[in-house]
């Protein structure tokens, strides 16, 4: 099978083609060696089966960025039969150095100039056969985006690949190319004297005049927060009801097929197929509207450019905390579900950078513990106090947020200078959206689904065995794992059924309430009756913060050790927040109680 | 010798020195950042934040750290 690889500078609607040009038909490959995403499709190219492989983003072939060592390693490590590179026409005067660099590698190239739409509304013409001549290798005008010179574009890939080649460099002496840098500026300022046309002012005047509005130096940052809110609004308002009707669906199915089905399994099998491994599907099922929306909405923000836009406005404050304007959106997307805000994190190409805002992300009080909350705070609290209960919480979060960023803003240093293009503003097509959404979907389907599930039988096994006992009691394994940590968990002020509740939490918060029902087997009034019966407002508080604090739910678990691509990663932010919740509840209950409350 | 921070919004020169290690030097390279270029300060960041500025076609953003290594002549 030949393989190509797609390669160009970022910002120029690279990933765009890929998709193009692969349709719905990319997966995530895995590559030794290589900590990022690679995307890649087959295609069928003049007769042959090729991998299309979209290699990160870069700007310099020696460059020192996590991209470019991508890049490298991957181009010093395995066999490319052709190289296109995707350059944006509109900024070829400066990005022609890449394709310079590439010809030195002596590997099958074509260069793909894109934006073509763009750079010809901006009056820049560009002789495609001169710079072909000079380059020695093909060139071909595209747009991406609408799809104009795509078809060209493929027969000229043909060709290329068809074309005998008498010595193919091997990825060995591509390395040791890789390794010398080499003096390229006259040759590019030749290339674009003799090839390319370009006015002398070309500074696009729509995106002038919104940038005016939108980087305004008072207007900007609340323009930037109301876009926000709007934005967060819109995805968990449209998901609650997706959310919902998806739930209801799952029930439908349960009740009316499954369980008459299984009515005559073993009391065991059919608890763990129904209660196991079934509600494990559905949390995993849960997520998927929210993503879907999430991306729906983040390519919009991405692909317009307004996303380095909020990493303008927001930087001075980020830069403190180690993070960037981008970390920023990420966090307060949190804020409504953890999974989609981490997966968006991939925007950030510096790892440390991303880890850093990984590490933070799950801190943020997302809308399932807001349901576990509002539920403890009813019960325990009086109605006119319930707002300020709130509202410390969400300052808790914030405050969690902070702390751990500084603390561990050393570690994730950031070794990337903070340097972004701002793209002219775009409207992304309907395609490119729904594309990003599916494509984010299926990425989390196949990398999380098993262990979620795994993970959901877990927690029935614990809370279900033995099965001479009431389930969730504290008779079970959950029960006894609680009495075993009572040391650790009484002076935070939580007894046995909380810790049961806590470790239900793991799953999911969604699910927090419904097994204190199962706990202390009542339902409704009579539960809050109950609890506030058996715990008073500091343990309720404590255990509130605990909540808020440890591990979100098993699918944050699974997310954060699929884009991390490190367990260790994934051990670290599981401890770190439960020592942290730990703390905290320890500093407010044994504070409180030494107050006398 | 005026460095690219001390701008204000609307000013423009051109690039004499850039003062920077390889790693920054090749990212401002590619990005445009080239000695004898024309630069213009587009606007800055409110609280003492990132500098918008254009070279050519293209614009970007940089913080004060990076915008001080880089020397201009004034038009």
């Amino acid at each position: 099978m030949k393989r190509i690889a797609l390669l160009g500078m970022p910002n120029t609607g690279k990933s765009t083609l890929f998709n193009r040009l692969s349709g719905a038909s990319a997966r995530v490959g895995n590559w030794p060696g290589i900590t990022v995403d690679l995307m890649s499709a087959k295609i069928l190219l003049g007769g042959h089966i090729a991998e299309l492989i979209d290699l990160p983003g870069l700007y310099d072939l020696h460059g020192f960025s996590d991209d470019e060592q991508v890049v490298r390693h991957f181009l010093s490590n395995h066999t490319v039969d052709l190289v296109m590179i995707v350059l944006n026409s509109s900024q070829i005067d400066r990005q022609l150095s890449l394709a310079l660099q590439i010809k030195q590698l002596g590997l099958p190239t074509l260069l793909l100039l894109n934006m073509q739409d763009e750079a010809k509304r901006a009056g820049i013409t560009i002789d495609t056969v001169t710079m072909a001549a000079q380059l020695g290798f093909p060139v071909q005008t595209i747009s991406a985006k609408y799809g104009d010179g795509c078809p060209q574009a493929l027969q000229a890939a043909a060709l290329v690949l068809n074309t005998p080649v008498s010595t193919m460099p091997s990825p060995a002496h591509v390395a040791q190319l890789l390794e010398v840098d080499t003096q390229i500026e006259q040759t590019m300022h030749n290339i674009v004297k003799h090839a390319v046309q370009m006015p002398t002012q070309l500074n696009d005047e729509t995106t002038d005049r919104i940038d005016r509005v939108l980087l305004h130096p008072w207007l900007g940052l609340p323009l930037f927060f109301l876009a926000m809110f709007l934005l967060f609004q819109f995805i968990f308002t449209a998901g609650k009801p997706l959310q919902d009707g998806m739930a209801w669906l799952l029930e439908l199915f349960r009740t009316t097929a499954l369980e008459p089905v299984f009515a005559s399994l073993p009391a065991w099998l059919n608890g763990l197929l129904l209660d196991g491994i079934y509600n494990g599907i559905g949390t995993v099922a849960a997520f998927v509207p929210i993503i879907v929306l999430f991306f729906l909405v983040m390519s919009m923000v991405e692909d317009s450019g307004y996303l380095s836009r909020a990493a303008f406005l927001m930087d001075t404050l980020m830069a403190k905390m180690g993070l960037d304007g981008r970390g920023f959106v990420m966090v307060l997307m949190g804020f409504g579900c953890n999974v989609p805000a981490l997966m968006g994190t991939r925007v950030m190409r510096s790892r440390p950078m991303r880890l850093l805002t990984m590490l933070v992300i799950p801190l943020s009080l997302c809308s399932a513990r807001l349901q576990v909350f509002l539920f403890m705070i009813a019960t325990l609290f009086a109605a006119s106090q319930a707002a300020y209960i709130m509202f410390a919480l969400y300052m808790v979060s914030f405050f969690t947020i902070f702390l751990t960023a500084i603390l561990f803003k050393h570690q994730y240093k950031s070794t990337e200078p903070f340097i972004l293009e701002l793209p002219p503003y775009r409207f992304p097509t309907p395609r490119q959206i729904w594309l990003r959404g599916w494509q984010e979907v299926k990425h989390f389907l196949s990398r999380a689904t098993k262990f979620i599930i795994i993970g959901v039988v877990l927690v029935w096994l614990l809370t279900h065995y033995p099965t001479n006992v009431a389930p969730a009691s504290s008779a079970t394994w959950a029960g006894q794992i609680g009495q075993l940590f009572a040391p650790v968990l009484n002076p935070i002020g939580i007894d046995t059924q909380l810790a049961i509740a806590l470790i239900f939490g793991f799953v999911a918060k969604e699910i927090v309430v419904g097994s204190l029902a199962v706990i202390y087997g009542l339902q409704g009034d009579a539960l809050s009756q109950q609890i506030a019966m058996n715990i008073d407002w500091v343990q309720g508080m404590s255990f509130m913060l605990f909540t808020l604090i440890y591990t979100p739910c098993l699918s944050t678990i699974a997310t954060m050790k699929s884009e991390s691509k490190s367990s260790g990663f994934m051990w670290l932010s599981i401890v770190w927040s439960l020592a942290l919740a730990w703390l905290i509840s320890f500093i407010f209950y044994q504070g409180a109680r030494a107050l006398g409350l | 010798m005026t460095v690219l921070s001390q701008l204000t919004p609307g000013q423009q020169g051109t690039i004499h020195a850039i003062h920077a290690e390889q790693a920054l030097y090749q990212r401002l390279n590619a990005l445009g950042f080239r000695i004898g270029k024309q630069i213009a300060l587009i606007r800055r960041a409110s609280f003492n934040g990132p500098l918008h500025v254009r070279i050519g076609a293209t614009d970007i953003i940089l913080r004060e750290s990076e915008a001080q290594r880089i020397q201009l002549d004034l038009a």
